[in-house]
C-alpha cells in the first residue's frame, strides 16, 4: 500500500472513532487552558515571538559558523564530535560506539531524532537492550507502537489501558491513578539507571557560543541518563543550533509554555563537556552525533528554510483540527502535525509524501501558534506547488484548465450554471451512490439547493 | 464612491441572496455599486491545488477587470484573502505583478469595509434570533478579520449574540473537503457541535462557502440550526 | 572528504541563497541591529517586580505553584531547626551531601550518616540515602526555581537521585529573572563552565498519563529550599 492510501485508511478509521475524539479533546483542552495562562503571564507574548523567530534565523542562515564554534568547544574540552550526514550512517556510528565500549544496557531519554533513524530497532537486532526512561516512551515501547506526539508519546491512553498495559509486562499495577503508574514505572527504571553501561540523549538546543548542548524535561530521566552510565552518546540534528547561552532566557520559558503550558519545565539542564578533573561524577566518555538526514536539503529551500527553525514544542500538532481528528500514528511517520506535513516531503521525499500537505484545510492555527513564527501553512501550499510543478497529475490539471475556460467566458459560465440547475433532480436520484460523481461530499454531507435564479441573472434583470 | 463588488463562483450559483444583500446595503449608503459580469472566480481551487499556472489564468483576467475599480468588495473571506494576501505572491516576479498589489490593496472583505473604511456598523437591520458567528479561516487569519462581523451584529435589533466556546476549522478548506472527505466531515462534527451547544437558532459567517459545508452536515443530522450569510442577517429591515 | 566537510559544504552551498527575515513579508532584509535579538528579553518575560521584597514574595508564590517547599529563614538556629523538624517528619535515616559552607553546617546539625560526593561514591550507597542537601548558584524569582552546577551542588546525581533535595540557599543569591541568572553564571563561570548547569524548578513531574501533572517522577518528588 502506498504512503498515500495508507494515511486515507487510517483517517477514515480514526475520523470515525469518537472515543479517540473525544479523548484526545480531553488531553488538549487542559493543555489550553494551562498554555493560555502561561501565555498571559508574559508582558509580551508577540515580542517575545519575533524575537525567537529571528534569533532562530540568525542561528540557521549561519548554520557552518554556528556549528564550527559549537563543535570546536565541545572537543576542547573532551567530547567525542561525530558528523553523520543520514540515518545510516548515524546508526554506525552509534552501534560502533556501543560495541567499543562492550555494552549491554542502554538507558534512554527521549529523543524524536533516534526515531527519525529507527535507532532502537537497529540496536535491538544487534542484541543490545534499549530502554526508554521517558515514561511516555516507555508505555508506547511496550506497546511496541512510536511515540502518537513529538512531546506527550502517550497522550491517546487512557490511564485504564496504561493500568492494563503494565500488569500485562510488567505485573504491576495497583491502580489506575496517574500517581501510582507514574511510582511503577520510577521503580522499574532505578536499578536500569545504575547499573546501564550507556546513557543516550536527544538534545532541545546547542549554544555555539558556549559549546553547550542544552536537555529540557519534566520527569529527571534525561539527567540520570547524563550521571551515572560511564559513557554517554548524544543525538541531534544539526538545525538545533542557537547563538548565544543568553538565548536560552528566552526560549526555556518560551518552549515550556507553547509545548506544555508551564513556565518552565522542570529541568533545563546544560552539558559542556564529559567529566572534567575535579568533577567527582559523570560520563568518562561523551559522544555528541550531529545528524544531517538531508536537513541540507530544506536548508537549500530559502522559501521553506525557516521549516528549520523548529523547536519540536508541538504546539502546532496541538491546535491543528487534522491532527486532533486523524491522531499522530495516521501520518505514518516521525513528525506529524503541521511540522511533519511541511517537513517529510523534503526529509522523505516530495512526491511520496506530498499527501500530508494535501492532508489541509490551510486555517492557519498552526502559524499562529508557532513560538518561533515559522510559516507553516504556506508551506504546505508551497510544497503542493513544487509537488503540481514536478509531476502534475494528468487529469487534475485538465480538470483546472476547463474549469478556467468555464469561468472566465460568460457565456460557458452561464451554461454550466443551467447545466447545474437541470441536472439537480437526477442528482438527488444518485445521491451517495457509486453514479454519483459527487460522492466526496454526498456521503456524509447535503448539497445545497441551487436556485433557478443564480446572482449574475439577478443583476442582468435589474437592468 | 462606487464599489466594485466582486461575486465569487458559489455564491453567484448557489447563494445569490447573500449577493443581493450586498447590492441592497451598499446601495442603502448611498454608494454606486458595480458588477462585472466577465469575472466569475478568482482562481483559488487550483491555487490551493498547487495548480498555479491555471490559477494564473483565472486571475490575470481578474486583475484587468478590477484594474479601475475604486474599491473592490467581496462578501468571502477566502476570496477575498486569495486576491489580497495570495495574488501579489501568485505574481510575484510575472507581469501583472505590479497591478496585483495595487488591486490587493483597494481590495476589502464585506465586513471590514463597511466598518474599517466606511466607518459604519448600524445598518438599522432587524434580526429577532439568537444567533453565533463561525469566522472563516482565511477572513480569521489571512485578513484578520474578528471584530467587525461582532460590531455588526452588535448593532441588529433584537439579535442576541453567543460566541461558540472553541474556535476551530469548519472543514471545509475548498478541495479539501472532496479530498479528504472523512477529514472534512469530522471537522464539520466538531463545529456543529460547538454551535448547537450553544443554542443558538442561526450560525451566522462572512463565508458562504463554509456555510455550504456546514449546512450540509447540519441537513443531513436533521439539525433544526440553520446558516445565514452575514450580509442577509444585515440587510434584513 | 570527511562527513564533516560535506555536511559543511552542504551548508556552505545551501546558505548562498537568503531567506527572507520573519515578520518581513517575503522580502530579505539586512541583518541591521546591532543589539542581538533576545536582549531586550526582560522586557517581554512575566514581570518580576522591582525590590528584593516583591522578588521574594514572588519566589515565594512560585515554589508554592510547583509544590516546592520553600522556607526563608532569619538566622542559623532557625536554619538547624527547620532541617530537624525535617528530618523527624520525614524519618531520615541517611543523608548524601557535598563540601561546602553552608552543607557542612547542615550535615553536621541533622548528625546522620552522610554519603559525601566530593571524592567520589558508590551509586548503590547513594541510592539508600532519603535526602540529597546541596547547595545552589542562584535563586530565580521570576520562576521559583534554583540553578544547580555539578561543582557547587556535588556532582550531577546529588540533586536529582535521592527522592528528596534540600537546598541550602543564601538571601544575596535571590535574582530576579532568567536573563539575570543567565547573566550570572555567565561571569561567574566563563570560560570554564562546569561541565553540568541544571536549572531546577519544582520537584519532577511527568504530564505524559492523559496530560495531567503527576509530582515524583524520575527525579525527587520533593524539593525543600531553605533560604537564610
Amino acid at each position: 500500500m502506498s504512503f498515500v492510501s495508507q494515511f486515507k485508511t487510517l483517517a477514515s478509521e480514526k475520523t470515525r472513532d469518537l472515543r479517540h475524539r473525544q479523548v484526545i479533546r480531553t488531553a488538549l483542552r487542559s493543555y489550553e487552558v494551562v498554555r493560555d495562562k502561561r501565555k498571559a503571564a508574559f508582558q509580551s507574548w508577540e515580542s517575545a515571538r519575533q524575537a525567537a523567530a529571528e534569533t532562530k534565523w540568525e542561528a540557521i542562515n549561519h548554520l557552518d559558523t554556528h556549528l564550527e564554534a559549537l563543535v570546536a568547544k565541545l572537543e576542547a574540552r573532551g567530547t567525542k564530535v561525530h558528523w553523520a550526514s543520514n540515518g545510516v550512517q548515524a546508526r554506525e556510528i552509534i552501534a560502533q560506539i556501543l560495541r567499543d565500549k562492550k555494552a549491554r544496557s542502554i538507558i534512554k531519554s527521549k529523543a524524536m531524532t533516534s526515531e527519525e533513524i529507527h535507532l532502537n530497532r537497529a540496536l535491538e537486532k544487534e542484541g543490545f537492550t534499549v530502554v526508554e526512561s521517558d515514561l511516555g516512551e516507555f508505555i508506547v515501547q511496550l506497546r511496541h507502537e512510536p511515540p502518537y506526539h513529538i512531546v506527550f508519546p502517550s497522550m491517546h491512553l487512557t490511564r485504564g489501558e496504561i493500568k492494563d498495559l503494565f500488569q500485562k509486562e510488567l505485573g504491576d499495577a495497583p491502580s489506575d491513578s496517574p500517581e501510582e503508574l507514574t511510582m511503577v514505572a520510577r521503580r522499574v527504571m532505578r536499578q536500569k539507571y545504575i547499573t546501564a553501561d550507556v546513557g543516550f540523549t536527544g538534545a532541545n538546543f546547542a549554544i555555539a557560543e558556549t559549546g553547550m548542548i542544552s536537555i529540557t524535561e519534566n520527569e529527571g530521566n534525561a539527567r540520570l541518563t547524563a550521571a551515572l552510565p560511564k559513557t554517554m552518546i548524544t543525538l541531534l540534528g544539526i538545525e538545533k543550533v542557537l547563538p548565544r547561552f543568553a538565548d536560552l532566557a528566552l526560549f526555556l520559558p518560551m518552549l515550556a509554555t507553547a509545548g506544555a503550558g508551564q513556565p518552565m519545565t522542570c529541568y533545563n539542564t546544560m552539558y559542556s563537556g564529559p567529566r572534567q578533573p575535579g568533577e567527582c561524577d559523570g560520563p568518562e566518555e561523551w559522544h555528541v552525533v550531529l545528524l544531517d538526514n538531508r536537513r541540507t536539503e530544506l536548508l537549500a529551500d530559502a522559501e521553506q528554510r525557516d521549516a528549520l527553525h523548529c523547536i519540536r514544542c508541538g504546539a502546532c500538532l496541538n491546535v491543528c483540527p487534522i491532527f486532533r481528528n486523524v491522531g499522530g500514528h495516521t501520518y505514518g511517520t516521525t513528525y506529524s502535525g503541521p511540522i511533519g506535513a511541511v517537513i517529510t516531503p523534503h526529509l522523505r521525499g516530495l512526491q511520496e509524501w506530498k499527501h500530508l500537505s494535501n492532508a489541509s484545510s490551510l486555517c492557519g492555527a498552526c502559524t499562529e501558534a508557532c513560538p518561533v513564527k515559522i510559516d507553516l501553512h504556506h508551506h504546505l501550499l508551497q510544497n503542493r506547488r513544487n509537488a503540481s510543478a514536478a509531476e502534475p497529475a494528468f487529469f487534475e490539471r485538465l480538470a483546472y484548465q476547463i474549469f478556467g475556460i468555464v469561468v472566465n467566458e460568460p457565456i460557458f459560465w452561464s451554461l454550466a450554471k443551467k447545466i447545474g440547475w437541470l441536472t439537480q433532480p437526477l442528482q438527488k436520484a444518485v445521491k451517495g451512490s457509486a453514479l454519483d460523481p459527487a460522492k466526496a461530499w454526498t456521503k456524509t454531507r447535503d448539497l445545497p439547493p441551487q436556485p433557478r435564479e443564480s446572482f449574475k441573472d439577478w443583476w442582468r434583470n435589474r437592468k | 464612491m462606487t464599489v466594485t463588488l466582486f461575486i465569487p463562483c458559489f455564491m453567484d450559483a448557489l447563494f445569490p441572496r447573500a449577493g443581493i444583500s450586498m447590492v441592497e446595503i451598499l446601495e442603502r449608503l448611498g454608494h454606486r455599486v458595480v458588477c462585472p459580469e466577465e469575472i466569475a472566480c478568482c482562481g483559488q481551487p487550483p491555487f490551493n491545488s498547487g495548480y498555479w499556472d491555471e490559477a494564473r489564468t483565472i486571475a490575470a483576467p481578474v486583475l484587468e477587470k478590477l484594474k479601475d475599480a475604486e474599491v473592490v468588495v467581496i462578501g468571502s473571506g477566502s476570496c477575498g484573502a486569495m486576491i489580497k494576501k495570495f495574488y501579489p505572491e501568485l505574481f510575484k516576479d510575472k507581469p501583472h505583478a505590479k497591478l496585483a498589489k495595487q488591486v490587493a490593496a483597494r481590495t476589502w472583505e464585506f465586513s471590514d469595509f463597511l466598518v474599517s473604511k466606511l466607518g459604519v456598523t448600524d445598518l438599522g437591520a432587524k434580526f429577532r434570533h439568537k444567533v453565533t458567528f463561525h469566522d472563516g479561516c482565511h477572513g480569521l487569519r489571512e485578513l484578520g478579520i474578528k471584530t467587525a462581523p461582532r460590531a455588526l451584529l452588535g448593532k441588529v435589533n433584537g439579535l442576541k449574540f453567543v460566541e461558540m466556546k472553541e474556535e476551530s476549522c469548519c472543514g471545509f478548506g475548498g478541495t479539501f473537503s472532496a479530498k479528504f472527505p472523512m477529514i472534512s466531515t469530522a471537522m464539520g462534527e466538531v463545529k456543529c457541535a460547538a454551535a448547537a451547544e450553544t443554542g443558538a437558532d442561526y450560525i451566522v459567517s462572512n463565508d458562504s462557502s463554509c456555510l455550504m459545508h456546514i449546512q450540509g452536515l447540519l441537513s443531513r443530522q436533521g439539525s433544526k440550526l440553520k446558516t445565514i450569510h452575514l450580509a442577509e442577517v444585515l440587510n434584513q429591515q | 572528504m570527511s562527513e564533516r566537510e560535506k555536511i559543511l559544504g552542504r551548508i556552505r552551498e545551501a546558505l548562498k541563497v537568503s531567506a527572507p527575515l520573519p515578520g518581513s513579508h517575503g522580502d530579505t532584509a539586512a541583518h541591521a541591529s546591532a543589539e542581538t535579538p533576545t536582549s531586550h528579553a526582560r522586557e517581554w518575560l512575566p514581570s518580576v517586580g522591582v525590590s528584593v521584597e516583591e522578588q521574594f514574595a514572588m519566589f515565594a508564590k512560585n515554589a508554592a505553584d510547583l509544590k516546592a517547599d520553600f522556607q526563608l529563614l532569619a538566622s542559623r538556629d532557625e536554619l538547624k531547626a527547620a532541617l530537624l523538624k525535617l528530618r523527624d517528619a520525614e524519618k531520615w535515616s541517611r543523608v548524601a551531601s557535598h563540601g561546602g559552607e553552608q552543607t557542612d553546617f547542615a550535615c553536621k546539625a541533622l548528625g546522620l550518616p552522610v554519603t559525601l560526593t566530593d571524592r567520589g561514591y558508590a551509586v548503590q550507597e547513594m541510592e539508600q540515602c532519603d535526602a540529597g542537601i546541596t547547595e545552589c548558584d542562584v535563586l530565580i524569582a521570576q520562576t521559583g526555581g534554583v540553578v544547580v552546577t555539578n561543582r557547587s551542588a556535588g556532582g550531577r546525581a546529588l540533586s536529582v537521585l535521592p527522592p528528596h533535595h534540600v537546598v541550602i540557599a543564601r538571601r544575596e543569591q535571590l535574582v530576579a529573572d532568567l536573563p539575570a541568572a543567565f547573566a550570572f553564571l555567565q561571569q561567574k563561570y566563563s570560560p570554564d563552565y562546569p561541565s553540568m548547569i541544571s536549572f531546577i524548578t519544582g520537584p519532577s513531574r511527568t504530564g505524559d498519563i492523559e496530560r495531567i501533572l503527576v509530582l515524583g517522577a524520575h527525579g525527587p518528588k520533593k524539593l525543600t529550599i531553605l533560604c537564610v
